[in-house]
């Protein structure tokens, strides 16, 4: 069974010669093997949302959708696309302002910690929890579950290959060559 | 070449839709020499415009204008505004299918008759029987290039598909096989073999896959009868001082609306557009909206009772290489009221990409019960279950007291409760489905609710009587005989099987009566 390689990296220079339209690709044919590194300064580089909230809503957006396996980049860039809308439509970038100050004053009510300094990952889903009727909460928790997971980074950590019709789909590149069940 | 018609030519059938039902009528018609105009609201996306991208197809090909939901359905509270998973493009629906080509079972065009009378459901036997079905459904069949019929071979299984035949077997199934699928399993009528390439929703790259878009409409084009109106969405239906309908009001491209005058005028926008446009067509003649003497225009939505299990294992699958729904196990589609329901359902591989896995396989969960199954993405294997629906004269599709389209037409409302039945019915067939792959091992299984609707059905049904229903047995209306119902709206029960066969079969059928019924001077 052709199966995909997560471990391993290209180099970098091999991942930033290829452009954002063909990253999908280069995620499939390299199986996995494209790892994006956090963003330097990436809190301060946001045009909407403050450093401060961009902190909390890192831990947040981690904590909502836990994947050991995929380094801070990969939620700092989920995160930077809705600072980009955020950008264009002031009342959002309000929203998600307070809304990361509402969640660091819930934590300071409950455990006396600012939210993103909470120890435990079951400390904070508590916190979560009790935030989770909010318009705030559910507009991050929306807009994450599209951003994170339409990176084609992401799909390569996780084992989906993304586009394959340029390929040549799959009739001879693994489509049924599972190899650890008995034929019905 | 493809025709191009006048405004003002009241020669013409006006065919509202392009899709499996409006698709296949305007090219049959076409065919026999009638004159059709095909008014599409969607643009014209061809093969090569296709992207392997969920979020981008989707963004692409969907029909995204708003409507509005209500009822105590999960789709309601997770996608307010789109109750529905259908196209807005010329070729429709078919663009997105998966290729599933089903026939209904005998009983099925007798719901009423072999289901009894249940509370809460409005059920009627069709006016039609398989019987009377059975040729067109082998012209569909041929027309399409269904595997498994017509000395077609099936398609070979993929990964998942080997997952579920595995488990099938191991519970018991006997009737399981990689389906009957309307994608060419070698080159067939101009159109090349599947290259298993996957995104079957995102619209066939490989032109393998039966759609109206490359097969039925330039078919129907090179006979010089047929114009296909891209862009062109449909406001109303205008009828004469006898109540005959003879035009057709629609927006262009550029938003100016023309009206297309008509001999003859056929529905063909899907459950929810169609009756909506009936509805919007109301007029001093028509008060409760066109056609809608019986007050069943928008009742009896069905959406068939789906749902979807995922089962996780402990060496990969990669379920998403090859094609989205890669074979079936049958044998829960028969009718055994033992199991605490009527009528049955089918049980269907299917996959979905990351993006689309994320967006569905739970809407609004978080943290690790819902991350650790994404995790476990490439060790997934998943199937649709896919069942008859009660028809209720409750869940039904209505026009938004408020809030208009930009052309000033009200918006549909889709209103939709569960059936006791339906309920029993999911959860009969999540068991058997999580046995499947408990059965070979799985070390967890999900239960995802339904998606937006794919299958959208009743709203215009066919009934022998025309106090019970909408449109005749040919699907023409009761009130306007001029004006016909192409669409899976026409359907008086859903059946357990996925549609499409049904509705190619119903509109070669109709074109047959059109064409018969115009050289009578009927209409």
């Amino acid at each position: 069974m052709r199966v995909l390689d997560k471990r391993s990296r290209i180099s970098r220079r091999g991942f930033l010669k290829s452009s954002a339209a063909s990253t999908a690709a280069v995620g499939a044919l390299s199986g996995g093997m494209v790892s994006l590194p956090a963003l330097p300064a990436w809190a301060g580089s946001l045009k909407a949302i403050d450093p401060a909230a961009a902190k909390t809503l890192l831990v947040m957006v981690r904590d909502l959708y836990p994947h050991d396996r995929l380094g801070d980049g990969y939620y700092e860039r989920a995160i930077a696309a809705m600072d980009e809308a955020a950008a264009k439509e002031p009342a959002l970038g309000r929203q998600l302002n307070e809304g990361a100050a509402a969640l660091d004053a819930a934590a300071q009510t409950q455990r006396k910690t600012p939210y993103a300094a909470l120890k435990t990952e079951e400390e904070r889903v508590a916190v979560l929890k009790s935030m989770e009727a909010t318009p705030f909460f559910q507009k991050v928790r929306g807009d994450m579950v599209v951003a994170l997971y339409n990176q084609p980074e992401v799909w390569a950590k996780l084992g989906y290959e993304g586009p394959s019709a340029e390929l040549g789909g799959y009739l001879h590149r693994g489509f049924d060559d599972i190899d650890w069940i008995k034929e019905a | 070449m493809a025709a191009n018609f006048a405004l003002n030519d009241d020669g013409v059938v006006v065919v509202i839709g392009s899709g499996a039902g409006g698709g296949t009528l305007a090219n049959e018609l076409a065919q026999k020499g009638i004159k059709v105009v095909c008014l599409e609201a969607g643009g014209r996306h061809e093969i090569q415009d296709f992207v392997n991208d969920e979020w981008k197809s989707f963004a692409q090909i969907s029909w995204l204008d708003k409507r509005t939901t209500s009822g105590t359905w999960r789709v309601s509270k997770d996608f307010p505004n789109l109750p529905a998973w259908i196209v807005k493009a010329v070729g429709g629906s078919t663009v997105h299918w998966a290729g599933a080509s089903l026939r209904f079972q005998e009983h099925e065009f007798k719901a009423r008759t072999t289901y009894g009378a249940l509370d809460g459901a409005n059920l009627l036997d069709w006016p039609v029987t398989l019987a009377e079905m059975e040729p067109y459904y082998a012209k569909a069949e041929s027309k399409m290039g269904t595997t498994g019929t017509n000395g077609i071979p099936r398609l070979p299984g993929n990964n998942n598909y080997k997952v579920l035949a595995a488990g099938a077997k191991k519970v018991g199934y006997s009737d399981f096989h990689t389906g009957n699928m309307s994608i060419n399993s070698k080159a067939r009528d101009g159109r090349g073999s599947c290259q298993q390439i996957g995104f079957c929703f995102q619209g066939c790259k490989s032109g393998a896959k039966w759609s109206t878009l490359y097969s039925e409409i330039p078919k129907g084009e090179a006979t010089g009868n047929l114009e296909v109106r891209p862009n062109s969405q449909v406001l109303k239906i205008e009828h004469d001082a006898r109540g005959r309908a003879n035009a057709v009001l629609y927006a262009d491209a550029s938003g100016a609306v023309q009206r297309q005058r008509a001999r003859i005028v056929a529905v063909a926008g899907n459950s929810i557009e169609s009756p909506r446009l009936l509805l919007n067509s109301a007029s001093p003649m028509f008060p409760d909206g066109l056609a809608n003497s019986s007050g069943q225009v928008g009742r009896n939505y069905m959406r068939h009772m789906t749902g979807s299990v995922y089962g996780v294992f402990e060496k990969p699958v990669h379920m998403y290489r090859g094609t989205t729904m890669a074979g079936i196990v049958k044998d829960e589609s028969r009718f055994d009221p033992r199991r605490g329901f009527v009528g049955g359902y089918e049980m269907e591989t299917l996959s979905l990409g990351v993006p689309f896995m994320a967006a569905f396989l739970d809407p609004g969960a978080w943290g690790r019960g819902f991350s650790s199954a994404l995790d476990a993405y490439d060790h997934m294997a998943g199937m649709w279950l896919v069942g008859e629906d009660m028809p209720r004269e409750t869940n039904r599709v209505t026009l938004h007291a408020t809030d208009k389209d930009k052309f000033g037409f009200a918006i549909p409302n889709v209103h939709f409760d569960d059936h006791p039945n339906d309920v029993a019915m999911r959860n009969h067939a999540f068991a058997r489905g999580s046995a499947i792959y408990d059965a070979v091992g799985a070390k967890r299984t999900i239960h995802t609710p339904p998606y937006p609707s794919t299958h959208n059905l009743g709203t215009n049904r066919m009934s022998a009587n025309a106090r019970d229903g909408v449109v005749n047995k040919w699907g023409q209306a009761h009130d306007v005989k001029n004006l016909f119902v192409s669409d899976g709206s026409q359907f008086t029960t859903g059946g357990s099987e996925n549609p499409t066969l049904t509705i190619v079969a119903l509109a070669i059928r109709q074109a047959d009566f059109i064409a018969d019924q115009m050289g009578k001077r009927e209409i």
